[in-house]
């Protein structure tokens, strides 16, 4: 076959090239050329668009996320080893460990492929922690989907469960939280958001970057097939117009399969490599394959690099080098090793089966050489590829609607009289957004690896660290997109809230940040506003908590025609807690004789609540107020209540108000309560007020605990007790809802949908 | 009645971890000479003599093989 | 008390037996698939996983380990042999115990706390059970359903090998509702459950699960 070479190019210097096909703009095209000084070859020109893609440059929304680095304070960066830029974030939690964590949307490849959509997700973010030279610890996944009840949600979400579980399973990694929502904007969007985190020794972190001149390019894992170069095969079909393989690959999906098994064994591979101190820098290969990993780690180190492009292992025939190196097939990793490391590093690989390929060199200069067979097939400076891609100033502007949805109160719906409160309660209970996940979790492996000491539905994940010291780490992800689409600045800070309010809820210190940020198209201003509006509000929101976001990604363009889905930061809290003995559980009753308080206060908030959703299908009005001071104290009073074994057991305030997380409670714990509440009584059951937390406190402790909460200022009041005899939620002058009913209301909902 | 084949396949160009394994395992155990494996499903149909072949292929296609990584075959075979 | 743990390539708990056996006063030596050599130890932890991704069918290749020709050699001289989840089986495929394991009858992975009830406390991992004590421990497989024929299972509710039968509805469709067996001497068990996963309330449902390597330690010292 012929192979578009630099020679070639500097020979035909006019010949047509499908720029516009691979994305790239006019503009885009004219500064290859410029960069270049000719027109870029075939290679080059698959390099730099998928490089230069929304995926991978983040030029959309690289003006705004500069945002989250101007405003980190250095006290607030004081733990931080690794941030923005980086594979993953990595926080210092103290008797030497780091925590890395990261999530990452794979939105759209799982609505065509659900199940293979969801385990490459997992099998993406898993190599992003390994890369920073951490073991993986634990995976959780914020998941979108249309109407419970739409058909095509019967096909993508078991697909995608399914997915999530068969990979995560089969890799080891348990898997400990995460979302499961609902709603009609998703419907043709789902949206499937992995979070890893992973630990290692301070010492021990790895950042990927390719230095010393001499040192040895390995390319390891999987070998290099048609994955997911649907794109990339219109240069195929350029470059061999009259061939009919060609033709037959044009339409090949952009559907990459996942093998969870290499994965496992690429982990242990790389976990003996890192123990054997033999890599100098790793990259992980996701998204645009051998381009970002050749591209990245070259402009990341201090020389060039030379890359055999012919040696890559191939598991389908004729490839062409751009093809190669836009090839999205998983369960690669690519190292920089010096020569004198590299038998040790061979024999490593031999050990567990994971076939290792030398394809380069680090070199003087600073230039990224490919070539084919002798030929050079791309030369080019690294940096113009990884990181001086285009940058877009997008128009913004505040929709023309958001005045009229905001002036949309809830105030003008009709509220349930109060003998309809009792049914309310349980009909909200198995609403689908609030009804038990179990059907979802009960598909994950939440056990293995035997540091899980929380997992769903507790308010946060939960695993130990350090076997000796029981120093762990809590996580939360959180988002109601209803609240960000009525205030995209308020909605994300009350994403941050809510993730950091879980985190405190189980007795852990939040510290640090990290976010998955699921719009729709950058190029409509309203959706632009949108994400303005929301990472302001996120940053903001951080400087106020004082946790820095560590890193984070973007997905756009998740719409159906010109219809976006609801605005929906995913934001992941990570806390540390210093000994994972003092969690506090969800489920009351664990003590012999409980008092149930309520932490903060409640006001009539409905914008965009659970109940104006499930009852009137209304969404309007403004979201609930934010107050991050209130959260900061709440916080610490939770921490503080855990550190000194006050209190039994604990959950936050959310989605359907005081009464979802009484049933909730109740259910968890196997225990009835009796509840006793002032005011209106729907207010107090259904309002979302936010900076609220349900806590069952020992009898023996009350008054200790009472007293630090008035002496610190933070609001409390006695709402109940929980009965270890009754097998009932009993509401004061509402009467008394039987468990088992409220148990088959939450639990029998995604059964009935999905069995 | 007759019956009816579909077998269903991973496509060429989609990595297949199950093949893949086998095709590992074997020289281990000592067979050596086979260079590829792929593994796929088999299903055997006992169909009404009025049902067509658009009928079957509708069944494949939308049913049986997931047509993004999948080819299939459905054959009549004596019964 | 060394009691080995073989790891195969994709075995993913491994980790945790060796815990087991830690947290039971024993000390866990960790076997490697590819070496023919079980390091002196008294007894053997084929744990759970996907060994060799389990594509072709769950343990089938790795009954054909090299580790696994010196574990079916020990047994039949009496070593013990625990088989937990995808190692239950690989001892089937082994066929150091009886019958096979098919998908759930639901076809999902489930992972879920399940009750127990042990109905032999004779073998060489149950004697610190009561008869008929019911105990707690997560479940979590894809492919718990045990199989065999007729006559296999008339043999095995005859001589009373099986070892733990599941309370309760019936999570995977296993016949007879069992979740564990023994061999005819009692010293090779192999069970779906997980009891590995339930030897700390911190991190399981219960402790429960413990009293199995509990029961290897005194078995070993007896003998």
């Amino acid at each position: 076959m012929t192979v578009d070479t630099v020679k070639n190019a500097e020979n035909t210097p006019d010949q047509e090239q499908p720029y516009k096909e691979l994305g790239l703009k006019d503009d885009e095209y004219a500064r290859i050329k410029e960069i270049l000084g000719r027109r870029p070859t075939d290679a080059e020109l698959a390099m730099y668009s998928v490089m230069w893609s929304e995926h991978c440059s983040y030029k959309s929304s690289k003006v705004h996320l500069k945002y989250f680095s101007d405003t980190t304070t250095d006290e607030m960066r004081a733990k931080m080893l690794a941030g923005i830029g980086e594979n993953a974030g990595v926080v210092d939690i103290g008797d030497g460990w780091a925590i890395t964590f990261k999530a990452e949307s794979h939105n759209h490849p799982s609505y065509v492929e659900p199940y293979q959509g969801a385990a490459t997700g997992v099998g993406g973010i898993v190599r992003d922690i390994l890369a920073m030279g951490a073991r993986p610890l634990a995976v959780m996944d914020p998941l979108r989907f249309g109407p419970a009840d739409a058909p095509d949600t019967r096909r993508v979400l078991p697909g995608i469960v399914a997915g999530v579980g068969g990979y995560g399973n089969c890799l080891g990694l348990p898997n400990i939280g995460g979302e499961v929502v609902f709603d009609a904007t998703y419907a043709g969007n789902p949206l499937v958001n992995a979070l890893c985190v992973g630990a290692m020794r301070v010492e021990d972190l790895h950042l990927a970057h390719a230095s010393g001149t001499g040192n040895k390019v390995i390319l390891f894992g999987a070998r290099t097939g048609l994955d997911g170069i649907g794109g990339v095969s219109v240069l195929a079909s350029e470059t061999f117009d009259d061939s009919a393989g060609a033709g037959k690959r044009k339409k090949l999906p952009s559907v990459q399969v996942g093998d969870p098994f290499t994965e496992k064994v690429l982990i242990e591979c790389c976990l003996e490599l890192f123990a054997q101190r033999i890599v100098v820098g790793i990259q992980d290969l996701g998204g645009a394959g051998l381009a970002c990993a050749t591209s990245e780690l070259a402009s990341a180190g201090d020389g060039g690099m030379h890359v055999y492009l012919d040696r890559v292992p191939l598991r389908a025939t004729g490839m062409t080098p751009a093809e190669i190196l836009s090839s999205e097939s998983q369960e690669r990793m690519c190292a920089v090793v010096r020569p004198e490391d590299l038998d040790a590093f061979m024999a490593v690989c031999r050990k567990w089966d994971v076939i290792a390929t030398e394809i380069g060199e680090v070199t003087e200069g600073d230039r990224l050489v490919i070539t084919w067979h002798d030929e050079v097939v791309l030369d080019v400076p690294p940096r113009t590829v990884a990181h001086e891609g285009p940058v877009y100033n997008r128009p913004i502007e505040r929709p023309a609607d958001q005045d009229a949805l905001q002036a949309d109160t809830p105030d003008r719906l009709p509220k349930p009289a109060r003998d309809e409160l009792l049914d309310l309660v349980k009909t909200m209970a198995a609403s689908p957004n609030l009804a038990s996940k179990r059907w979802v979790t009960q598909q994950y492996d939440r056990y293995v690896r035997g540091g899980t000491v929380l997992a769903q539905p507790a308010d946060s994940g939960m695993i130990r660290i350090d076997e000796s010291t029981h120093r762990g780490v809590a996580l939360s992800t959180d988002c109601n997109g209803r609240y960000t689409k009525l205030d995209p600045y308020a909605g994300a800070q009350l994403a941050l809230a809510e993730a950091y309010r879980n985190v405190a809820t189980t007795g852990a210190t939040p510290v640090a940040v990290t976010n998955c940020l699921n719009f729709g198209s950058p190029e409509d201003p309203a959706v632009m506003w949108q994400f303005e509006r929301a990472v302001k509000g996120l940053a903001d929101g951080c400087v106020a908590l004082g946790i820095p976001v560590t890193g984070g990604n973007v997905s756009f363009y998740n719409q159906t025609g010109s219809t976006a889905i609801l605005p929906t930061p995913v934001v992941g809290v990570l806390g540390v807690i210093d000994d994972v003995r003092r969690r506090i559980p969800t489920g009351i009753g664990a003590e012999a004789g409980e008092t149930l308080l309520l932490l903060g206060e409640t006001r009539a908030e409905f914008g965009g609540s659970e109940w104006a959703h499930v009852v009137h299908g209304h969404l309007g009005g403004l979201p609930p107020e934010v107050d991050l001071a209130r959260e900061k104290l709440l916080g610490e009073v939770l921490v503080a209540g855990s550190r000194d074994g006050m209190l039994s057991a604990a959950h936050d305030l959310s989605d359907g108000g005081l009464a979802q997380a009484l049933v909730e409670t109740c259910l968890i714990g196997e225990v009835g309560a009796r509840v006793f509440l002032e005011g209106d009584l729907f207010t107090e059951l259904f309002s979302e007020s936010t900076a609220r937390v349900l806590v069952a406190v020992p009898r023996t402790e009350e008054l200790r605990f009472t007293d630090m909460c008035t002496a610190r200022g933070l609001p409390w009041r006695k709402v109940g007790v929980v009965d270890p005899e009754s097998d009932a939620l009993e509401i004061q002058e509402l009467g008394s809802l039987p468990l088992a009913e409220l148990r088959e209301a939450w639990e029998g909902t995604l059964p009935a949908l999905f069995d | 009645m007759a019956r009816v084949v579909v077998d269903v396949m991973p496509k060429p160009e989609i990595l297949d971890p199950q093949g893949q394994a086998v095709a590992n395992a074997l020289p281990r155990l000592g067979f050596d000479g086979i260079t590829s494996v792929r593994q796929g499903k088999h299903f055997e149909l006992e169909v009404a003599d009025d049902v067509d072949d658009a009928t079957l292929a509708k069944i494949a296609e939308t049913f049986l093989a997931n047509p993004v990584i999948e080819d299939w075959v459905v054959r009549r075979v004596e019964a | 008390m060394r009691v080995g743990v073989i790891t195969f390539p994709g075995t993913l708990d491994d980790v945790d037996a060796e815990r087991a056996v830690r947290y039971a006063g024993g000390e866990a030596v960790k076997l490697w698939h590819a070496d023919h050599d079980l390091k002196d130890v008294d007894a053997v932890i084929v744990p759970g996983g996907f060994s060799y991704g389990d594509y072709l069918r769950c343990g089938a290749i790795a009954r054909f380990a090299p580790v696994m020709q010196e574990v079916v050699d020990a047994a039949k001289k009496g070593m013990p042999v625990l088989g937990i989840c995808n190692g239950f089986q690989i001892l089937c495929e082994a066929h150091l115990l009886p019958g096979a394991l098919i998908r759930n009858h639901k076809l999902h992975f489930v992972c879920r706390d399940q009750w127990l009830k042990v109905e032999n406390n004779a073998t060489a991992w149950t004697t610190r059970y009561d008869q008929g004590a019911e105990i707690l421990v997560p479940l979590k497989s894809g492919e718990g359903g045990y199989q065999a024929d007729q006559s296999t299972l008339d043999e095995l509710e005859g001589e009373g090998r099986v070892v733990f039968r599941y309370v309760g509805e019936n999570p995977n469709g296993s016949r007879n509702n069992i979740a564990g067996i023994t061999s005819a001497n009692g010293r090779v068990v192999g069970l779906m459950p997980h009891p590995e996963h339930a030897i700390d309330a911190l991190t399981g449902p219960t402790d429960d699960g413990l009293g199995m390597f509990l029961s290897l330690v005194d078995s070993v010292v007896k003998a």
